[in-house]
C-alpha cells in the first residue's frame, strides 16, 4: 500500500497532502497516512466522508497515527 | 435546458461563511466550498498541542462547517503566495499585524481562480457590513470586488439586500428576495438563523480566526523581522511562534521552551533543524535555539533551560545540548532563579 508521510505536521497540512496525492489516485486504490498530530483522527474522517473515500483502518500508537484510506470514486 | 449554475464558496469554519453558503444553496445552486490555508489559521487541534489542552476538540472548523451543509469542501495551501499579503499590505495593517482587507481580496482573487478553473458560475462569501472595522464596511466591499477581480460575480448573501444587485441576481441565478439584508456587529440574527437551521455546534473564535489579529503573535512576528533583518518568514517560522515560550536573552538567538509534554513532543521534530537543549538530571522542558547562538552563550541558555526544569530548586542541573550534525555535549550548570530571567527577553 502507498504511504503518506505527514508526521510533525499540523493539521489541516496532512489533509491538504491527502487531498493532492487522492488526485493521483483511481477508485479502490489505497493509501495509508502516517501522523502525528492528534487532529487527523478527526480531520480524514471528516474529509474522506465530504468526499466520497473510505476510511478502511485507523491504528493509534504511542508515537503516531495510521489511517488507511480507500479511494471511493465520487470525484472520478 | 437550463444549465445549473454553481458556485464556490469561501468557507472559514465561522458561523457567517456557512450560513452564506447554506442561503445560495438551498436556492437549488450547487455549492463547492473553499478554504484557504495561510499557515497562520487558528485551529483547535493547532493549540490542542498543548498536553492541558488535550480535551479540546480537535476538529477542523471549516471540514465541519461543509460536512453540516452538506458541500465538498476543497482546503489549499496558499502559504507562499500569501506572504507578500503579510510582508506588503496595500491597504495597511489592523489592530495588530493582520492585513484583513488585502487578505480578503487575496482570497477572493484566488477563489475566482479556483472558479474559472472548475468552470463554476460565481463566489459567495460570508461578509457582513459593518462586521469588522477594517475589511467588512460598506465603502470596503466594492474594494475587494474590484480589486480581487471577482466584479459583479461575488455575492454576500448575508448583506446582499443592502448592496448592489450582482450577476447571479440579475441573471436570476438566485432570488434576491431570499437573501439577508444583514449590517453591524451583533451576531444576534446569525444565531437565530444558525439555530433554524439546526447548527448548534458552530465555532465562535474569540479572537477571530487568524493569528495576525493577536497582539502576542504580532509581537513575536515583528521580533522576528527585527533579529533576522528582514521582512520575511518561512513556514516553519510562523508555526513555531504558535508553540511554546520564547525568550530572547541577546540579541542574535532566541529560545523556544516548550511548556508541557505536548509542545515537547510538538518541538521534537525540529531537532534535526535547530540546536536542542533539554536537561537530563531532573525532568523538563525541550528548547529549540533559533539563531547564531556562539558557544560562550551555552551557559546561560543552559541555566535558563534548567530554570524552567525540574531541577529549578537544585544546585545543578546537566543539560544536553544537541547540535543538528547529532554532535553532542553536556553542562552541568545552575539554574537561574526567577529574578535573573529579565522581563525584557520574554517576547
Amino acid at each position: 500500500m502507498e504511504e503518506l508521510d505527514t508526521r510533525h505536521l499540523l493539521c489541516p497540512m496532512p489533509v491538504i497532502k491527502l487531498q493532492k496525492r487522492m488526485e493521483l489516485l483511481t477508485p479502490t486504490d489505497r493509501i495509508r497516512v502516517r501522523a502525528t498530530d492528534p487532529g487527523v483522527l478527526h480531520d480524514i474522517p471528516a474529509w474522506c466522508r465530504i468526499h466520497g473515500h473510505q476510511v478502511m483502518n485507523v491504528v493509534e500508537l504511542e508515537e503516531e497515527i495510521l489511517i488507511d484510506v480507500e479511494y471511493g470514486g465520487a470525484d472520478k | 435546458m437550463k444549465r445549473q449554475r454553481k458556485a464556490v464558496a469561501l468557507i472559514s469554519g465561522g458561523l457567517d461563511s456557512m450560513l452564506a453558503a447554506k442561503l445560495v444553496k438551498e436556492q437549488g445552486v450547487e455549492v463547492e466550498g473553499i478554504n484557504f490555508f495561510t499557515g497562520f489559521c487558528v485551529e483547535g487541534h493547532t493549540q490542542a498541542i498543548r498536553h492541558s489542552k488535550r480535551d479540546k476538540i480537535k476538529r477542523n472548523n471549516a471540514l465541519w462547517a461543509a460536512e453540516q451543509i452538506g458541500i465538498k469542501l476543497h482546503i489549499v495551501e496558499v502559504i507562499e503566495e500569501y506572504k507578500d499579503i503579510v510582508i506588503n499590505p496595500k491597504h495597511g495593517y489592523g489592530a495588530n499585524l493582520n492585513p484583513c482587507l488585502d487578505c480578503k481580496g487575496f482570497m477572493v482573487a484566488k477563489a475566482l481562480e479556483w472558479m474559472h478553473q472548475h468552470d463554476f458560475d460565481f463566489i459567495v462569501t460570508g461578509e457582513v457590513i459593518g462586521q469588522r472595522p477594517m475589511s467588512q464596511r460598506a465603502e470596503t466591499m466594492p474594494i475587494i470586488a474590484k480589486e480581487s477581480g471577482a466584479d459583479d460575480r461575488l455575492v454576500r448573501p448575508l448583506s446582499a439586500k443592502l448592496l448592489p444587485p450582482t450577476l447571479p441576481e440579475t441573471e436570476g441565478w438566485i432570488d434576491r428576495e431570499k437573501l439577508r439584508s444583514l449590517s453591524g456587529r451583533s451576531r444576534k440574527p446569525q444565531i437565530a438563523m444558525a439555530k433554524d437551521y439546526g447548527y448548534l455546534d458552530f465555532a465562535q473564535p474569540a479572537g477571530g480566526c487568524c493569528f495576525l489579529t493577536d497582539e502576542k503573535y504580532a509581537d513575536k512576528l515583528r521580533d522576528l523581522w527585527q533579529a533576522r533583518g528582514d521582512r520575511d518568514y518561512e513556514f516553519d517560522d510562523i508555526m513555531l511562534l504558535k508553540i511554546g515560550r520564547h525568550l530572547r536573552p541577546k540579541p542574535h538567538f532566541k529560545m523556544i521552551i516548550s511548556r508541557d509534554a505536548g509542545e515537547t513532543r510538538f518541538l521534537h521534530g525540529y531537532r534535526k533543524q535547530f540546536i536542542s537543549l533539554y536537561p537530563t538530571s531532573h525532568k523538563g522542558p525541550l528548547c529549540l535555539i533559533d539563531g547564531a547562538i556562539k558557544a560562550e552563550d551555552l551557559p546561560l541558555a543552559s541555566s535558563i533551560v534548567a530554570r524552567y526544569s525540574q531541577g529549578r530548586d537544585a544546585e545543578e542541573v546537566t543539560i544536553n545540548i544537541r547540535f543538528p550534525n547529532l554532535h553532542e555535549q553536556e553542562l552541568n550548570i545552575s539554574p537561574l532563579s526567577p529574578k535573573e530571567v529579565q522581563r525584557d527577553w520574554i517576547l
